[in-house]
């Protein structure tokens, strides 16, 4: 199947059925999308599929076949400076242990690119999908208000 | 997982063979709970068919003046229709509360028909909206699709293409108790609507059904009677969640609280 | 760029930050080790009994994988770490649910499940002991005495008397369990693993694969959350891999799913708190007599230190003559219950401020009113007889949590219903009474060239800040930027033991020993014109010599010092159907010093969520000895959607014997919310639940019976 990863063309020969959770760490060695329930429920495994933010332990890569994925790796800007969204997580607390951050960043950024003016209440809707429980929330919060447009 | 074929059907009509003639195939759409089960082993399919990329099964249109919901649409494309919001506010409220975003972005009515969880969010609201499941080769009234705990009335190989909904039903109301606000599989999820009477409840019974005797009631108008007489029709349990006196308890508190006529929240 | 203002005190940029918001940071499962197979644990699925037969199915091609029994142990057919009573691998009795009994490794997933299947366990099952009050074997037991606490309460005005259970819980780290062991020449194996102590796995190594102190080398991989469920437990998993890995004769990665994660590790001990408390009318504290049942689970594990903290904390954060804590920890066949945050003191806690409350309805005043006159203030004893000498800030912490309260919400839908709650607590910072000095935890600091310098350390990052609060201590210390220190990894053949990262320890006792040394190294190189790097430093914890701890009679000074809270909560109850929502959350908390301000406060926001979890929705029912709640559908953490905006209000109390004041923080966040929240439910609605989770079903159940 042929796909856009991270604004780069991919093309693989793997079985249709696999997770495609399990084809970017293993097939494609981008470990920064994780694995913490297999279940669809904590969302540390989200990625992008053409700009939605979905649980990639639930894909079958065989259904990105002409899409485009973004994943952590693919959050950087050009040149590999950190985006406003990924500053703002470090210098706000937002990032404790780090194992959902991955996630939790691309389900902020799919809802700020769908909303760049959202409220406190509209950021928990866009994040409810994403487990946490180093920070409480508060500063996840705080990081991605702190990038409304 | 040992190797399960993976096929990718050129439109419905090829889905549907697919399914019929490759042995021990599953239908695959959005994958909110095919792919758990296939992960954990408590599936072993020998092929998925994937349903995800066909346009037919996608989109939500008007036809003849009903509602029609294609069976793959996601439920972020329900949230956000102004057709359904016109049409069946109950199913936009029902789809806000299943999961999050993500699950939004993958989950769909037809993958929820078919799994005919006693727990389906939406289900409720289709048997109070009268809606008909429309296969690839007949339509099926929602009330008569679900036939036992876990299964539904679809024969081999049938695939759901859309869901119908004949009648405008803006008076549906829906409400879903659950643990938690997002992502919590519902303990109690109730819609209803007094004109025409419809009491539709999941999670207390092994499949999402209409209380009858509770309708009855609520056709002569007498709300308390159709509470009381809510306890004949439904049949919860304890499990995991939750036990059958809450679940029965908050089934006849959130009716009559939905029932009531005095200004919604 | 170089800052040459202090970095203690200013929040600097987390020093792993921009590797965990880009996908660089390498957990355990992350780790590329080539010729690596997959191991998995079989476990036990009867709560008691010994093992009759295990039968491999001759169909299946046993050459494929490596099986390991117990027979297979090199050294003890032990987990190390208090008593030695739970074995690495069941080898006839069978104590609780999943406990293990074999492992596997397999080249890869599918034949390592298709081995699982091919293996078939018969056991003679035997009857159970899972009711607490049916237990015949007691882990531990203490007793507390100050006064007398007989005659008090006979002289008292008003005696009142209460019960409090209080519920298992999963610590919940969004990275599961896993270890990667890899065995190299000379016998030597190292493992990397998600975990909090590599000390404790490095020792539990040594003694189950019969290696010296050379030949096992743990290194911490960088970790996704522990919240103590990495402190002991670790060990196992470290063990099984190992056994796997020297059987093979290759790497093995034994990396946990969460439903196994769920269904076999360690949780909160379960238990039942009885207080009898008595006043004078005029509502002085005469007397506090206070029963503490614990259970343990079929292990012992750490179970006499969670006690012990337990008992500790039993009479809350209050001044009184007479008190008698009697505690006691017995086993059940369950699964081993162990360290989660707070390790005992939120249980008690949760009762000893949920009394005070229940004496305040008894008296009809304010319990707020009787918090201050009870609490603790400078010169009075504790439960054990410590006298606070400093830092004690019960009255400081009430005072600011007040004035931040939002004020009160007013319902206006009939069926819910608004209430707040109040909870004032402390915990004890560092390890209990001469636990520290037994540690004797160390830490060195190496000036490089360059310019720069390392610190050496075992403590680790889990999340909660220790390399970045590290590197400002030492860099202040040193009176240097902060660019130009690092932390080495966290390797056993690298760094010395600084004792384990638990307790509400690393910023007070190891921190200060970073300060310490750092001093010195900045010393001896001002004194030197050539130093002859790399020049280092050591530093060993040496009690003051102002603690007294007697471990028999349990008194004395049980903590170098006390951190302390006030929590106010605000709950809604929907009336029909008894969910509980927390629409706010504040808390003004004593720690000393914030190091790094925007650090503690995400160690108190996520704790008191971690609470508020447990006291609402968090709950674990059992089925025939095992837990139902065994995958993440089941088992509920607050979402995004169920958080409140979290308000924490730094209030700085300094403590001579912490680095610029510092005191512990990591668990005083989890005592607060729990008896606060069922403060705020009995003022929404006027029933007392006197346990938790209060889970939805109690409340209405406890509404329709009021």
């Amino acid at each position: 199947m042929r796909f856009v990863l991270n604004g780069n063309g991919v093309s693989l020969d793997v079985s249709g059925s696999r997770r495609l959770l399990d084809v970017l760490r293993e097939d494609l060695r981008l470990t920064g999308t994780k694995e913490g329930c297999g279940e669809g429920e904590c969302g540390a495994c989200s990625v992008l599929i053409d700009g939605e933010v979905v649980n990639s332990c639930l894909v079958a890569v065989g259904q990105i076949d002409g899409c485009s994925v973004v994943t952590v790796e693919g959050l950087a800007l050009p040149g590999g400076k950190l985006s406003p969204l990924q500053q703002a997580f470090i210098e706000r607390g937002a990032a404790q242990c780090g194992i959902c951050t991955p996630g939790m960043l691309l389900a902020a950024h799919a809802l700020l690119e769908q909303n760049p003016r959202p409220s406190e209440d509209e950021v928990r809707v866009g994040l409810a999908g994403n487990l946490c429980r180093c920070t409480g929330y508060t500063k996840i919060f705080d990081a991605v208000l702190a990038c409304r447009r | 997982m040992p190797e399960v074929t993976y096929l990718q059907p050129r439109d419905v009509a090829d889905a549907v063979r697919l399914c019929r003639d490759t042995p021990d195939a599953k239908p695959l759409a959005g994958g909110t709970d095919l792919m758990v089960m296939l992960h954990a082993g408590t599936v072993r399919p020998r092929a998925v068919v994937n349903l995800w990329s066909l346009s037919e099964l996608k989109g939500i249109r008007h036809v003849d003046g009903a509602l029609e919901i294609g069976a793959a649409e996601p439920y972020t494309g329900i949230i956000g229709s102004a057709l359904v919001g016109e049409h069946c506010p109950a199913l936009v409220a029902a789809s806000r509360t299943i999961g999050a975003a993500q699950i939004q972005n993958r989950g769909t009515l037809g993958g929820n028909l078919a799994n005919a969880s006693p727990a389906g969010d939406t289900l409720p609201v289709l048997l109070a909206a009268d809606a008909v499941v429309v296969t690839d080769r007949r339509a099926i009234p929602v009330a008569d699709f679900f036939w036992g705990y876990r299964k539904t009335a679809l024969g081999p190989g049938e695939l759901i293409v859309a869901v119908r909904f004949p009648a405008a039903a803006r008076g549906v109301r829906f409400r879903k108790v659950g643990t938690r606000a997002a992502q919590a599989i519902s303990k109690v999820v109730v819609a209803v609507s007094r004109e025409p009477a419809r009491v539709a409840l999941g999670s207390v019974a092994e499949v999402p059904l209409r209380a009858r005797s509770a309708e009855a009631a609520l056709r002569r108008g007498d709300v308390e009677g159709a509470v009381a007489a809510l306890a004949s029709d439904i049949r919860p349990i304890d499990d995991v969640r939750s036990t059958a006196e809450y679940r029965m308890t908050v089934a006849q508190n959130v009716l009559r609280d939905l029932l009531d006529a005095s200004p919604r929240r | 760029m170089s800052d040459t203002s202090a970095a203690v005190g200013r929040p600097v940029l987390r020093r792993e930050g921009a590797d965990k918001v880009t996908g660089r940071a390498r957990y355990t499962d992350d780790l590329v080790v080539a010729g690596a197979w997959y191991g998995r644990t079989i476990r036990s699925r009867i709560p008691r009994g010994r093992i009759r037969s295990i039968t491999y199915d001759p169909a299946f091609d046993w050459a494929q994988v490596v099986v390991v029994t117990a027979q297979d142990i090199p050294g003890d057919n032990v987990v190390q770490l208090i008593r030695d009573d739970q074995p690495a691998l069941a080898a006839g009795d069978i104590r609780h649910r999943e406990e293990p009994i074999l492992l596997i490794a397999a080249p890869d997933r599918d034949t390592l499940a298709a081995a699982e299947r091919a293996i078939r366990i018969e056991y003679d099952a035997l009857e159970p002991v899972f009711d607490l009050s049916l237990a015949t074997e007691t882990y531990s037991t203490i007793e507390i005495s100050k006064g007398d606490v007989d005659a008090a309460l006979r002289g008292a005005d008003d005696v009142v008397e209460r019960t409090f259970k209080v519920g298992l819980q999963e610590q919940l780290y969004i990275e599961p369990q896993g270890a990667i062991a890899i065995p190299e020449e000379g016998g030597r194996i190292k493992v990397i693993g998600s975990l909090q102590c590599p000390y404790y796995v490095h020792r539990a190594l040594k003694r189950a694969l019969a290696l010296n102190d050379e030949q096992a080398v743990v290194i911490q991989a960088e970790t996704g959350g522990g919240f103590g469920g990495k402190e002991e437990y670790p060990s196992i998993v470290a063990i099984h891999a190992a056994l796997l890995a020297c059987k093979a004769g290759r790497p093995v990665r034994l990396i946990y799913d969460r439903h196994e994660d769920l269904a076999a590790t360690t949780k909160r001990h379960p238990g039942v708190i009885r207080h009898r408390t008595g006043v004078r009318r005029d509502g002085t504290l005469v007397a506090q007599d206070i029963e503490i049942l614990l259970d343990g689970g079929a292990y012992c594990t750490l179970t006499p230190v969670v006690l012990s903290r337990a008992a500790i904390h039993a009479a809350g954060p209050y001044a009184c003559p007479n008190v008698r804590i009697r505690a006691r920890a017995v086993a059940t066949n369950t699964p081993p219950n162990g360290a989660f945050r707070g390790f005992g003191a939120p249980q008690a806690l949760f009762a000893a401020e949920l009394m005070v409350e229940h004496v305040a309805e008894r008296l009809g005043v304010p319990s707020l009113d009787l918090r201050k006159k009870w609490m603790l203030r400078i010169g009075d004893t504790t439960a054990t007889g410590q006298t606070l000498t400093e830092s004690v800030s019960a009255e400081m912490v009430i005072d600011a949590a007040l004035k931040a309260a939002p004020s009160a919400h007013l319902s206006n839908v009939p069926t819910v219903r608004h209430g707040r709650g109040l909870s004032l607590v402390f915990h004890g910072s560092g390890f209990t009474g001469s636990g520290e000095k037994k540690l004797g935890g160390k830490i060195a600091i190496e000036a490089l060239t360059g310019g720069t310098f390392t610190i050496l350390t075992a403590s680790t990052e889990i999340g909660q800040g220790t390399k970045t609060i590290f590197t400002q201590i030492a860099a202040d210390g040193l009176g240097v930027p902060i660019e130009r220190v690092t932390v080495a990894p966290q390797d056993t053949s690298l760094v010395p033991d600084s004792g384990p990262t638990v307790a509400s320890r690393t910023a007070m006792i190891v921190g200060g020993l970073i300060h310490e040394a750092a001093a010195e190294l900045r010393e001896r190189l001002a004194k030197s014109p050539k130093p002859t790097l790399p020049l280092r430093v050591d530093k060993s914890y040496v009690q003051p010599d102002t603690i007294h701890w007697d471990d028999q009679t349990y008194r004395g000074d049980a903590y170098p010092v006390y951190a302390w809270a006030c929590t106010i909560v605000d709950v809604a109850v929907d009336m029909l159907t008894g969910e509980v929502r927390v629409t706010d959350l504040v808390s003004a908390v004593d720690c000393g010093k914030a190091i790094h301000p925007v650090m503690a406060e995400g160690q108190i926001e996520g704790g008191m969520l971690q609470a508020v979890g447990w006291a609402t929705i968090e709950e674990i029912k059992m089925k025939d000895g095992g837990y139902q709640n065994d995958r993440l559908a089941t088992y509920l953490i607050p979402t995004a959607l169920d958080a409140p905006r979290i308000r924490t209000i730094l209030v700085e109390n300094p403590y001579s014997g912490g680095p610029f004041g510092a005191k512990g923080i990591g668990e005083l966040p989890m005592d607060g919310p729990a008896p606060a929240i069922i403060a705020a439910i009995h003022d929404a609605t006027g029933v007392w639940l006197d346990e938790v989770p209060a889970t939805p079903e109690k409340v209405l159940a406890a509404c329709a019976s009021s």
